[in-house]
């Protein structure tokens, strides 16, 4: 589904390389891990993914279902299937939760050549995919996260991946910041849209969430690149022993 | 809910409409044989004017004291625009359709041309259609939604709908240069009470040369049964347009009322100069509702409409209020603040509004507030949008007199810069006279937040339609403020008005 080769990244505006070889493959239907340090790079690869502004790639590639993805606008990446739960989701003053999903919806179907959604058809979609993530109508009337907490604001990330039914999920950091309550609803959300067709790439600093959702893979990212891959035992090994041993294994500090 | 529901069918609805449309789509031109007075301006072109609207003597004598006073003034110049030197002697000041020369006794009668165009332009000229279809619309009681239409082409009114059910309710809706000969105590009563002729120039040339316009008057204790609406088009060439508006609700009545205009694409600029009178008294509410779309002008700055506009409205009386919200998203240059004369004691006025200048626009907008009656009330919410190399300028006067006792006012004004090359200004102006009142003022500027852009278009959104959703939500409030028909018609102006304007 998605493949990450010799991923190299440095900021457009400063000399600052942030990630330095990237490796990483996702197959169709699998869940995969992201865990490591602050600073690792970790939500950089998530935004180049994406398509943000800012960085530079200067060695690699990314594909999407053999496409090359890094050619892409940001909104043909989200069309070919692309989604991004933000680790900080973006406030959008006076323009209302259900706008907005309708019109990314329909600009995707749009995209993809599909029909676009009816009112009522968006309607009945959105209320009751609201429903189970606990979303309530003044959630979805309300601008775009703006005043919601941290919990509604990664509620409303889950709502907005639930509806637009992408096929590669990258989900970063959606549990930090979460009780236990926000985050066993976000985990059912996701839980719920696991399909043998759908892929998901879940960024965590926490081995809690990965008890919810269980990983076939964990990987371990620092300073740029993938240090170790492995099963849902290495995430354990994280949560018990910290960074420290796998980093210095590959001559790298916690401080780093 | 259901209304919440609404709304949004309304915003997708923008959003469609921007998918499906190019820039200016009002720039086409309806071939149709005029009849010009000759060029330029002099006291037989007054004359003209007035015969050809078989004016009352009254009217003519008002027109040439105008005249010549005009004769003697000279253009402001205190605006932040850069005025291109107007012509006054290469324009024509009266142009009418041959067909309506011959005035049509009712809409069966007028020139199918005529309809056709009002039809393109989606204003129903007939009465069992209602206003662009909405979203849900089947929820609402079509009765409520429908509106009357006064249909202005180049200097002559086409024609005006619903009169005879507005006539039912005692509500007097027609064009101006009617009501100079149906009701002329009325019109005598009142015009030039609230814009007098010496007002400034372009009220002044108004006053000499207005050909049409409309004319609404409430009856005391009346609640105008539907909406009331304008719909100004100028087509010819090198023409003027000089409409005259005078609205009077009387005591305890209530109107909405709603202006919409639109020109063809032009390379040579046109002027447009209107004065809208509006009395409100005692206990009455006027809402004023304006879309203007004039031709901009090209993305170099050519062409376009000149549009010097006075309107104000005088509460006269205790307890009138009235609501000004405007979207001003044509004209080259636009020179235009709707004012309240807040006279009677508590009553209150407010202003909405968003001007989008793009391209080589200049706008030069806002409101004057001007407190005279005790504890008086007012509300400005201004909402500027520069894109291209436009500027954009919001200037308001906030008045309070000494017989103002504690009286009130707020003021938002709050501007978006799109690019590096646009600017945006604002001038309040504030005089307190006493030392009960309040004025309080906020005023922010911001750019497009490059964040809410990637964030829309990560989950699909394309460049220049996340420009538009993010811009419509930074104009909220005041869209919110609009009758639902303009909030779609002005959302999906929003966005084509900054087509072109990121990328
Ligand atoms: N726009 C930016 N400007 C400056 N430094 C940045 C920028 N984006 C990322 N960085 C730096 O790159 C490194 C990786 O950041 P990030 O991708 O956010 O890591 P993680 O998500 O793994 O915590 C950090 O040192 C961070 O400070
Ligand atoms: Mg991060």
């Amino acid at each position: 589904m998605l493949e990450i080769k010799n991923l190299h990244v440095k900021l457009q505006d400063e000399d600052k390389v942030i990630l330095k070889g990237m490796n990483l493959t996702v197959e169709t239907g699998k869940v995969h891990a992201i865990m490591g340090p602050n600073g690792s790079g970790k939500s950089t690869m998530s935004y180049v993914l994406s398509g943000r502004d800012g960085y530079e790639v200067t060695e690699g590639s990314a594909t999407l279902g053999g496409k090359e993805l890094l050619d892409m606008e940001p909104e043909e990446r989200a069309a070919a299937g692309l989604f991004l739960a933000f680790q900080y989701p973006v406030e959008i003053p006076g323009v209302g939760n259900m706008t907005f999903l309708r019109t990314a919806l329909n600009a995707q179907r749009k995209a993809r050549g599909e029909e676009e959604l009816s009112a009522g058809e968006f309607l009945k979609l959105v209320r009751e995919k609201a429903k189970t993530l606990k979303i309530d109508a003044d959630m979805l009337k309300r601008p775009v996260n703006v005043g919601f907490s941290g919990g509604e604001k990664k509620r409303n990330e889950i709502l907005q991946m639930a509806m637009l039914e992408p096929k590669m999920c990258i989900l970063d950091e959606t549990d930090s910041g979460l009780d236990v309550d926000a985050m066993r609803l976000v985990a059912d959300g996701v839980n719920a849209l696991r399909a043998p067709d759908r892929s998901f790439l879940v960024i965590t600093h926490y081995q809690r969430l990965l008890d919810h959702i269980k990983p076939d893979v964990v990987h371990i990212m620092a300073d740029g690149r993938i240090l170790q891959t492995g099963g849902p035992e290495l995430a354990l090994e994280v949560e018990n022993n910290g960074y420290a041993e796998i980093l210095a294994a590959h001559g790298l500090t916690e401080a780093k | 809910m259901q209304d919440a529901d609404i709304r949004e069918g309304v915003d997708r609805e923008t959003v469609e409409t921007v998918q499906n449309m190019g820039s200016y789509k009002y720039g086409w031109e309806t071939e149709i044989e005029m009849e010009y007075a000759p060029k330029g301006i002099s006291e037989e072109i007054v004359r003209l004017i007035s015969k050809k609207n078989d004016e009352p003597e009254w009217m003519l004598d008002w027109r040439l004291q105008a005249y010549a006073r005009w004769v003697g003034m000279t253009e402001p110049d205190w605006a932040l625009l850069d005025l291109p030197k107007i012509d006054y002697q290469d324009l024509y000041y009266y142009a009418r359709p041959k067909s309506m020369v011959e005035k049509p006794k009712s809409l069966d009668e007028v020139d199918p041309k005529l309809l056709a165009t009002y039809e393109k332009l989606g204003i129903p000229l007939k009465e069992q259609m209602i206003l662009a279809g909405v979203e849900g619309a089947e929820n609402i009681n079509l009765e409520e939604r429908q509106v009357a239409v006064d249909a202005v082409f180049d200097s002559v009114s086409v024609g005006t709908t619903f009169k005879a059910k507005l006539a039912e309710a005692g509500v007097i809706f027609c064009s101006i240069s009617e009501a100079i000969k149906e009701h002329p105590e009325l019109v005598q009563k009142y015009l030039g009470s609230v814009v007098p002729q010496t007002d400034n120039y372009f009220a002044t040339l108004n006053s000499a040369v207005f050909s049409d316009g409309s004319f609404v008057y409430v009856p005391p204790g009346t609640r105008c049964p539907m909406e009331l609406s304008t719909y100004f088009r100028i087509n010819a060439e090198n023409t003027g347009q000089f409409e005259r508006t005078l609205i009077i609700c009387d005591r305890g009545a209530y109107v909405s009322y709603l202006e919409g205009c639109t020109a063809p694409k032009r390379d040579t600029a046109q002027l447009h100069a209107a004065v809208v009178e509006i009395v409100v008294l005692e206990d009455a509410e006027v809402k004023y509702s304006t879309v203007q779309n004039w031709f901009p002008g090209d993305e170099e700055g050519k062409g376009g409409i000149y549009n010097f506009v006075t309107k104000r409205a005088d509460c006269r009386e205790a307890r009138a209020k009235v609501m000004w919200t405007q979207v001003e998203t044509g004209s080259a240059i636009t020179w235009k603040y709707p004012s309240c004369i807040l006279r009677g004691d508590e009553s209150s006025g407010e202003f909405y509004s968003i001007a989008i200048a793009n391209n080589f626009q200049q706008a030069d907008t806002g409101t004057k507030m001007v407190h005279l009656g005790k504890n008086t009330r007012s509300r400005i919410v201004s909402k500027g949008i520069s894109a291209g190399q436009a500027q954009n300028t919001y200037r308001g006067l906030v008045s309070m007199h000494p017989r103002a006792k504690n009286s009130r006012n707020y003021t938002q004004c709050d501007s978006l810069l799109i690019g590096d090359k646009c600017g945006a200004h604002t001038v309040p102006y504030i005089e307190v006279k006493n030392n009960s009142s309040r004025v309080e003022h906020e005023a922010t500027t911001s750019k497009v937040d490059d964040d809410q852009l990637f964030y829309c278009r990560a989950r699909g959104v394309g460049e220049e339609e996340a420009v538009a959703l993010v811009v419509n939500g930074f104009c909220r409030d005041v869209l919110q403020a609009l009758p639902m028909e303009f909030a779609m018609e002005a959302q999906s102006l929003v966005a084509i008005s900054l087509e072109g304007s990121v990328g």
